[in-house]
């Protein structure tokens, strides 16, 4: 049995497995299938200064290895979440990270203080969200905007602040920079690319909202090159996720640079698939003869 | 909702029409909590997304639930190659099911197309207090009547070319039994254009309506929100999702 805890800017994990935002509600539905403290975190639901409604249907649509959606944060905004959620997220013995997003810098900020004031673990910001008109990627997406968005939210909190990137940039090492330049304590990589699918037979693309975040193990490849050039270029730790459906994937995000490792879509093939990701790491690490995961984190050789 | 996930053993498969199979499934845990209109979601080996697939028969006693469903792309025909014998990955049961209301004297249980299966464990439940109204394309496209039949509700056919029962679409039927009076609910799935006429209808002439929708989806239990479809909720618009709020809604809560 290794040693499968990790630290986070300041914060223990008892490993490093976090079902990502979006895929896994605020846990409930899950707790029907495992207990929720066999996971290392949780990354909540996207959640906004007030309820959204979301897009319309369809918001799903399958790819390749994949799927894509466009969700559109629907949400029932922080208040609800402080009162409801998360007291009982704070019963089950895992680090919350709390999710969340807005249209303006001030909107987040104003998320990110009232969360400030409650016993949430960290705060993941989401700068890049592809299914929202306003704020989304719209922030992740220049240097200028994620390092303002992660200014005002910075001066809004003392929680640790992960802010989670989009992959939908020229460079996401520039990015990275920019905001642990305006005080970020992690990072979080990669949100999803943005894809588009079209019935051939009527014309019309599959999500109503035309395009959509492509995620599953199509993305996994990206996700490595991003998270090892992110962990190259900023001295916070990094976050990885993208494409994680196995143990071996996520020993393989973790050298590439990864402190933690996010698990999305995986979740909906298997539902089981984080804890049986937690299984095959340590089963990995023991055939190994590893004693600790930490001592895989960034130890990729490149030629 | 109590739901598990586990990989099960098809006990029976036959073909009940081109390109429409059975299978019969050996899942204790899954049958005894099972309720009508419920689905299970079933994970197909070479996709991200599983498929929900509604179920169209439950044996509590036997352990074995059934479901019927149509190769409608790669996913379902996958899915279709599955034999005798073989495991079926299933997280089930899922879903807010159809109201079974002892008190209720007559309702009419209408399907369209493949929406006629989750009708089926309505007959069983109602018995002769049940008319179940089934359309379909055509003749080569008609499933279960023998089932409906055995339940001992009365079975109405139609079939959109006359090729077997009545010519035309499942509201014509409808529309003269609601004319009649006497109906408690209205019980009904299949294709939206389908369901909106209905729905009018019942509405119309103040008939209880359960309508079952079908939507992309992802989780299956609620807590990715992609199943999203267009309800009221206190007065105010909101998007409900199929797979936990539904995927059986009050037609009156549903914005067309």
């Amino acid at each position: 049995m290794a040693d499968l805890s990790v630290n986070v800017c300041g914060v223990d994990f008892k490993n490093p497995i976090i079902p990502a935002s979006g895929v896994f509600g605020y846990g409930r539905e899950y707790e029907e299938l495992f207990p929720l403290n066999k996971l290392g975190g949780i990354a909540t639901k996207g959640t906004t200064l007030h309820l959204r409604k979301g897009n319309p249907a369809p918001r799903i649509a399958e790819t390749p290895s994949g799927m894509l959606n466009s969700v559109g944060l629907q949400n029932p905004g922080i208040d609800h979440f402080i009162s409801t959620d998360l007291p009982y997220l704070l019963t089950k013995n895992l680090v919350i990270l709390a999710n969340i997003a807005g249209s303006t810098p001030d909107e987040c900020a104003e998320t990110a203080k009232k969360l400030d004031e409650t016993d949430v673990h960290m705060i993941e910001l989401n700068i890049s969200c592809p299914n929202v008109k306003q704020g989304g990627a719209a922030f992740g997406t220049s240097c200028e905007m994620a390092g303002e968005v992660t200014r005002k939210v910075r001066s809004a909190t003392k929680k640790p602040l992960v802010v989670k990137l989009s992959p939908n940039v020229t460079s996401i090492a520039d990015i990275a920079k920019a905001v642990e330049d305006a005080g970020a304590d992690a990072v979080s990589l990669i949100n999803t690319l943005l894809g588009m699918r079209i019935d051939i037979n009527t014309g019309r693309p599959i999500l109503h909202n035309n395009v959509g975040g492509l995620s599953g193990p199509a993305v996994f490849p990206v996700a490595v090159r991003m998270v090892w050039q992110v962990s190259n270029a900023v001295k916070i730790p990094v976050i990885g996720m993208g494409g994680v459906s196995s143990g071996r994937d996520a020993v393989e995000l973790m050298m590439a640079g990864a402190s933690a490792v996010q698990v999305g879509a995986a979740i909906f093939t298997d539902p089981y698939a984080p804890i049986r990701i937690i299984d095959e790491m340590n089963e990995f690490l023991d055939i190994k003869g590893i004693k600790s995961v930490r001592d895989i984190i960034g130890t990729v050789k490149p030629w | 909702m109590k739901y598990t996930q586990g990989q099960y053993i098809i006990i029976k498969k036959s073909a009940v029409a081109k390109e429409i199979y059975s299978f019969e499934i050996s899942c204790p845990e899954v049958a005894e909590v099972a309720e009508a209109g419920q689905f299970v979601h079933i994970r197909v080996g070479s996709f991200t997304l599983r498929r929900p697939i509604s179920i169209c028969g439950i044996d509590k006693k036997k352990g074995t639930l059934r479901i019927v469903f149509e190769i409608r792309g790669e996913g379902t025909a996958e899915i279709a190659r599955l034999n005798e014998g073989d495991l079926i990955d299933m997280l089930a049961p899922l879903g807010h099911g159809f109201t079974v209301n002892p008190d209720f004297r007559k309702v009419v249980l209408i399907g369209g197309g493949i929406g006629t299966p989750p009708m089926l464990p309505l007959a069983q439940a109602y018995g002769g207090k049940a008319t179940a109204i089934s359309g379909f394309r055509n003749s080569s496209a008609v499933i279960l009547q023998d089932d409906f039949r055995k339940t001992g509700a009365e079975t109405i056919l139609c079939t959109d070319d006359g090729s077997a029962g009545i010519h035309g679409f499942v509201t014509q039927p409808f529309a003269e039994l609601a004319e009649q009076g006497g109906i408690d609910a209205v019980y009904t799935c299949g294709p939206m254009p389908m369901l909106k006429n209905i729905a009018s209808i019942c509405r119309e002439k103040n008939i209880y309506c359960e309508i079952s929708l079908e939507e992309r989806m992802a989780c299956g239990i609620g807590a990715c929100l992609g199943c999203a479809c267009r309800t009221v909720r206190n007065d105010e618009e909101y998007f409900a999702h199929v797979c936990k709020d539904g995927p059986v809604f009050n037609a009156e809560e549903v914005l067309w």
